[in-house]
């Protein structure tokens, strides 16, 4: 490098501009070095190496994007895990836990396109990372109302319809008993 | 940490199932509940006011009270409840324990024993005077039912002892005061002589030596017209009976031994005279008799010759006689004259000599008087004073004195027949609540007090003066509605046929109401309280009327006779009308129609099979004749062991008919063999209760439907051998059945057997469910069975879509005729005590969870969780029945010290408990009455819908206070600490 400054330094003598992308050599009074071409495909090089890297970028993307999507199933296990912990009976700790379990997809799935705004390209395709992410929020939101269901929290019995029923009507009525002494 | 979550998991879920149980600390004991003692109607009194000691009276009551009785105050020194079945026959005062020879009525004074006969002259007992303990106790040997007497005799000294003369059950007894024992050794013999008389139509005389017993002599003799009614002895040889046509007065003479006979028609005496009755007072020479209305005073002459010497009108009440000074003896007689009643006190050797004569202002609705007991006493100035105890017609008593009203004691309650509720008006509009309750600054100190009592700050004053304002709080005993529906009346009826108010906040008499007062009518004299019904109850479109009540009396005491019908308004107290219905009232029978002003519809049944529809309005016809068809009416023939039911057929027709009365038609009947079932107890439930839900929902969210139906009838037969008292049979003879029948159809819907099971059955009905309480003669013990019934034919209604889209016909109206079919599930247990009465817990909407109100043998009344009654208890629940509240099986059922609601007091011959709801749904009135009444408050389920009273206003404010300041505060900090970055 030292040798280089030195020359540098000491004063031009000639230097060959790659950049240069002018086919006419003409402006440079010194010819090109022999076999260098000036119709090289150089410039198929660089547009090469420029995809390449968009091609990583939007790779880059798409992999976050989906790391995004399947970001809930690591909550869905969690959740799974904490449900299991909360047991079956209503208090105030399970009630916590399936509410979250409830609250955490359904606000996941009103800001679905919030969150994949930033990956937002033409070329990442985001569909499929949307269903996966969609479809495992709607599995946590299942997660949790099949808690809630076992919670008990749930009218799917026939109990639960019926408890607030009065007793019917009665068409005939009836008094008596003992005479008054 | 897992392990940690479910630890506590675990703790919560046992804190919630964990056992609720009523329980009171010791200082809210008389917040919300009351005690009133009482002893009854008095039949006898019996005055202590020698110079030593305190002036008291004993009484004995009709409802086999003795009492002590502070002659100042009319408060009660001490008093003892004997059994239903030991009936006072007389009280006396004797001597006790004297150690020397003091004088008689000095040695009373000190010690002396009240001595009582009861159980028709089998029980002798003496009781302590200052303190009421019990001295000793003598069942005396008796043969044969007679009525019994007894007598202190003060010139009959045995051996420093003065016998008490006992007789009872045909025989003559001897006692000893001072230990009870027959006495066997006195000193010097001396003749007794006993008048009897046998078959009626015979007189004896009985010689008997006082130191032996032997009979020394006896003389009979024949009266071929046989006697009747009352004896009346008016002197040691003479008695005075009437004869069999009780036209004929009859002078018996047993001078020396023989007996002697003298008539006299009592038509001799006064004119048009009809039949004669007796009056009991003892007056010497004299015998009152009540004929023609009048009471007519003959004196017997040294010949067995009558001749009258005063009349007074009948409705004069005489008291006994009474020895005052100088040989003399006076008796004392009252009687009404317009508002006021008349009390004199004459001499008995000369009716001319009036020695007392007073006027004394009395409350109408106490009626006539009934008894008179008089007392002297010396008066500074040297001459006799009496005091009067009375009893009036309504049984108050009243100690009169000086021409006033000393003290009265509202001895009615005692004897209550019949309870209902009734509302309060509602507070009007204009009057300030704030007037009422305290100010603002008041409000504040008493919570600022609560909250140092909270925070165990509290001084010892200051731990009274919490006390004493939580017993003053909140207006608890104004006469307006509150909004949880705490303060409400107690309508009771008692066997005088006296209407009672009673407020629930401090339990005190808002008004009171004889049904027979003097002003009324002379068709129907004396009418008889039977039951008692809410007639109107507004609450939606007829708020301005007052509420009422109708009292069903009779004008007599046989079950044929005529019918009263009264109704009283409850805000005022006054009785809107009354009627003579003109026919006889077997069944009552409420309808669960109304008018348009709320009026209720009552179907009243005769002894000829008629019911008769009221009110007698065309509204109320119109109305009953849409439901014509649908109403039935069932009779219980106890004697007989059948049960009929009747429905309606025609309007009746006769002459006599208006279109109101109604004929039926004998639809079934129930047959009881009669050789091995006897109907010893019905019940039906309450036709007011209030069902929230037809389901029951089990633990795996498994569903049931309850049969409730307001017509079934809960019966309990046992063999006519085991009708009498436990213990009387032997397992194998006696056995219990208890039925549930359908009173419509006359269906037997449930049949339970209980071998080796004896009466009484004390039973409550509730919802779906009997429980039953009965002897068990094998294992000697009590038993408590509950049946809970199920719809069988709702069962398959489960499918959830079909409830969803509402498909399913589980609110349509049944009839009894579609015949549901049902299943039943029982379980018994044992219970250590023994039974009076069983209630149960009401609330507005039947939400709140049950208990069971038992009255015990203690006449105290425990609360029992219905869970414990509950047939789906078993021996080891699962988890899941675990959390439900499902109590694991135990033989017997616990008594838990702490759910007596009636804490430390008793409710003294307890008859029975009525339940009301509060507005509130967690809280029940409990009224439990008997020669007591006690009333709470109880919340089954806590008190889960309101702040605790003693919840501390004053913390929550004083919180919400420092949170707003904390909250200020910091953002005073922030807003500082925010400008001095942005300065940096």
């Amino acid at each position: 490098m030292d040798k280089g400054k030195a020359v540098m330094g000491a004063g031009r003598r000639w230097a060959v501009d790659f950049s240069d992308q002018s086919t006419v050599p003409s402006s440079r009074d010194i010819l090109d070095p022999p076999g260098f071409s000036r119709a090289s495909p150089e410039q198929d090089d660089s547009a090469t190496s420029r995809q390449k890297k968009d091609a990583e970028a939007t790779w880059k993307l798409q992999q976050k994007a989906w790391e995004v999507a399947q970001s809930p199933f690591k909550n869905l296990m969690m959740m799974g895990f904490m449900m299991w912990m909360a047991g079956n009976t209503v208090h105030l700790f399970s009630i916590g836990i399936t509410f979250s379990a409830l609250w955490q997809p359904l606000s996941a799935l009103q800001s679905v396109g919030k969150i994949f705004e930033s990956f937002k390209d033409n070329k990442v395709e985001l569909l499929m990372p949307k269903l996966v992410f969609l479809a495992l929020n709607l599995g946590g939101l299942a997660l949790g109302i099949w808690k809630l269901n076992t919670l008990g929290l749930l009218p799917t019995h026939a109990s639960d319809w019926v408890s607030s029923l009065p007793p019917p009507q009665e068409v005939e009525h009836s008094g008596g008993g003992f005479a008054f002494h | 940490m897992a392990m940690a979550i479910k630890a506590s998991l675990l703790l919560l879920v046992f804190l919630s199932s964990a056992i609720v149980s009523f329980s009171l600390y010791e200082d809210q004991v008389g917040l919300m509940d009351w005690h009133q003692r009482y002893i009854g109607k008095v039949k006898h009194a019996v005055f202590h006011t020698q110079k030593a000691g305190r002036k008291r009276v004993i009484v004995s009551t009709e409802e086999n009270v003795v009492a002590s009785l502070d002659l100042r105050h009319g408060e009660i020194f001490w008093r003892h409840v004997l059994g239903t079945n030991d009936a006072i026959d007389g009280v006396e005062i004797a001597l006790g324990k004297c150690r020397n020879h003091l004088h008689y009525m000095w040695c009373s004074a000190i010690s002396g024993y009240v001595i009582t006969l009861s159980s028709q002259g089998s029980t002798l007992r003496a009781w302590n005077l200052p303190d009421g303990q019990m001295v000793w106790e003598t069942s005396l040997h008796s043969a044969q039912i007679s009525k019994s007497l007894l007598s202190v005799p003060i010139n009959l000294k045995v051996d420093k002892d003065y016998p008490i003369l006992a007789f009872g059950g045909g025989y003559l007894h001897a006692v000893s005061a001072i230990d009870g024992e027959r006495v066997l050794q006195p000193p010097e013999s001396s003749i007794i002589y006993v008048l009897g008389f046998l078959h009626s139509s015979e007189a004896v005389v009985y010689q008997i030596d006082s130191k032996t017993g032997e009979v020394v002599a006896e003389k009979s003799m024949v009266f071929p017209d046989g006697f009747s009614g009352a004896v009346s002895s008016v002197s040691s040889d003479k008695i005075v009976v009437l004869d069999s046509t009780r036209s004929i007065l009859v002078t018996i003479g047993f001078l020396d031994g023989d007996i002697s006979f003298q008539k006299t028609p009592v038509s001799d005496l006064v004119e048009d005279s009809g039949n004669a009755e007796i009056l009991s007072p003892l007056l010497s020479n004299m015998v009152a008799v009540k004929v023609n209305r009048r009471t007519i005073f003959v004196r017997v002459g040294g010949e067995g010759k009558l001749e009258v010497v005063d009349s007074l009108s009948d409705e004069t009440a005489m008291s006994v006689s009474l020895p005052v000074a100088d040989d003399q003896v006076a008796f004392a007689s009252a009687h009404h004259e317009g508002s006021k009643i008349q009390l004199m006190v004459k001499l008995v050797d000369d009716l001319e000599t009036v020695l007392l004569r007073e006027s004394i202002e009395m409350d109408q609705h106490r009626g006539r008087v009934d008894k008179v007991f008089i007392n002297n006493y010396i008066k500074t100035d040297m001459s006799n004073g009496f005091r009067a105890l009375i009893v009036m017609e309504d049984h108050s008593l009243l100690l009169l004195q000086q021409g006033a009203i000393v003290w009265s004691r509202e001895e009615g309650l005692a004897s209550v027949t019949d309870v209902t509720t009734a509302e309060l008006p509602v507070e009007k509009d204009g009057v300030s609540v704030a007037k009422v309750e305290h100010t603002l600054v008041d409000w504040l100190k008493g919570h600022m007090l609560k909250l140092k009592g909270s925070l165990l700050l509290a001084s010892p004053e200051d731990v009274a003066a919490i006390q004493e304002m939580r017993m003053k709080s909140s207006g608890r005993s104004k006469l307006t509605r509150d909004h949880n529906g705490f303060r409400k009346l107690f309508i009771a009826l008692t066997r005088a046929g006296k209407l009672f108010a009673l407020h629930t906040g401090d339990g005190r008499i808002v008004w009171s109401m004889l049904l027979n007062s003097p002003s009324k009518s002379e068709a129907c004299e004396r009418p008889s309280g039977i039951s008692l019904y809410q007639w109107q109850v507004p609450h939606h479109h007829a708020m301005d009327e007052n509420p009422s009540v109708l009292v069903v009396g009779r004008c007599g005491s046989d079950s044929s006779a005529p019918g009263v019908l009264s109704f009283v308004d409850v805000y005022t107290g006054k009785e809107i009308s009354s009627s003579d219905i003109g026919h006889s009232v077997v069944r009552v029978m409420p309808l669960p129609f109304t008018d348009s002003t709320e009026q209720r519809l009552h179907l009243i049944a005769d002894t000829e099979g008629h019911v008769h529809l009221y009110p007698k309005t065309s509204e109320a016809l119109s109305i009953f004749q849409r439901e014509f068809q649908n109403v039935y009416w069932y009779t219980v023939e106890g004697d007989d062991g059948i049960i009929r039911g009747h429905g309606m057929k025609s309007s009746c027709a006769g002459e006599t008919a208006d279109e109101y009365c109604f004929t039926t038609k004998e639809l079934w009947t129930v047959v009881f063999p009669s050789e091995s079932e006897k109907i010893i107890s019905t019940l039906t439930r309450k036709p007011n209760e209030v069902v929230h839900t037809q389901a029951k929902v089990n633990t795996d969210q498994d569903l049931l439907y309850k049969y409730v139906s307001r017509n079934l009838l809960f019966v309990a037969t046992v063999s006519p051998k085991g009708a009498g008292e436990i213990g009387s049979v032997t397992p194998e003879e006696s056995a219990l059945v208890v039925y549930l029948i359908d009173t419509i159809t006359g269906r037997i819907l449930h049949r339970l057997s209980h071998q080796g099971c004896q009466g009484p059955v004390h039973a409550v009905f509730s919802e779906n469910w009997v429980v039953y309480h009965y002897f068990n003669l094998r294992a000697h013990k009590y038993e408590v069975t509950v049946v809970e019934i199920y719809d069988q034919s709702r069962a398959e209604n489960k499918n959830v879509w079909k409830l969803v889209l509402g498909k399913h016909n589980l609110t349509a109206p049944i009839s009894s005729y579609s015949r549901p079919e049902m299943f039943t599930k029982s379980q018994s247990y044992f219970f250590a005590q023994s039974v009076k009465t069983i209630a149960v817990t009401s609330t507005a909407k039947g939400i709140t969870s049950k208990q069971l109100l038992i009255g015990t043998i203690g006449d105290q009344i425990l609360a029992l969780d219905k869970r414990f009654v509950d047939p789906r208890r078993t021996l080891n629940p699962s988890q899941a029945e675990k959390e439900e509240g499902i109590i694991p099986l135990t033989d017997s059922l616990p008594i838990i010290p702490q759910s007596y609601i009636t804490h430390s007091l008793k409710v003294e011959g307890l008859r029975g408990i009525v339940t009301a709801p509060a507005k509130l749904e967690s809280t029940t009135h409990v009224f439990a009455y008997g020669v007591d009444l006690f009333y709470t408050r109880l919340a089954p389920s806590k008190t889960y819908d309101s702040l605790a009273d003693d919840f501390s206003y004053a913390l929550l404010l004083i919180t919400i206070v420092a949170l707003v300041a904390a909250i200020y505060i910091t953002w005073v900090i922030s807003e500082k600490k925010e400008l001095s970055e942005k300065w940096r």
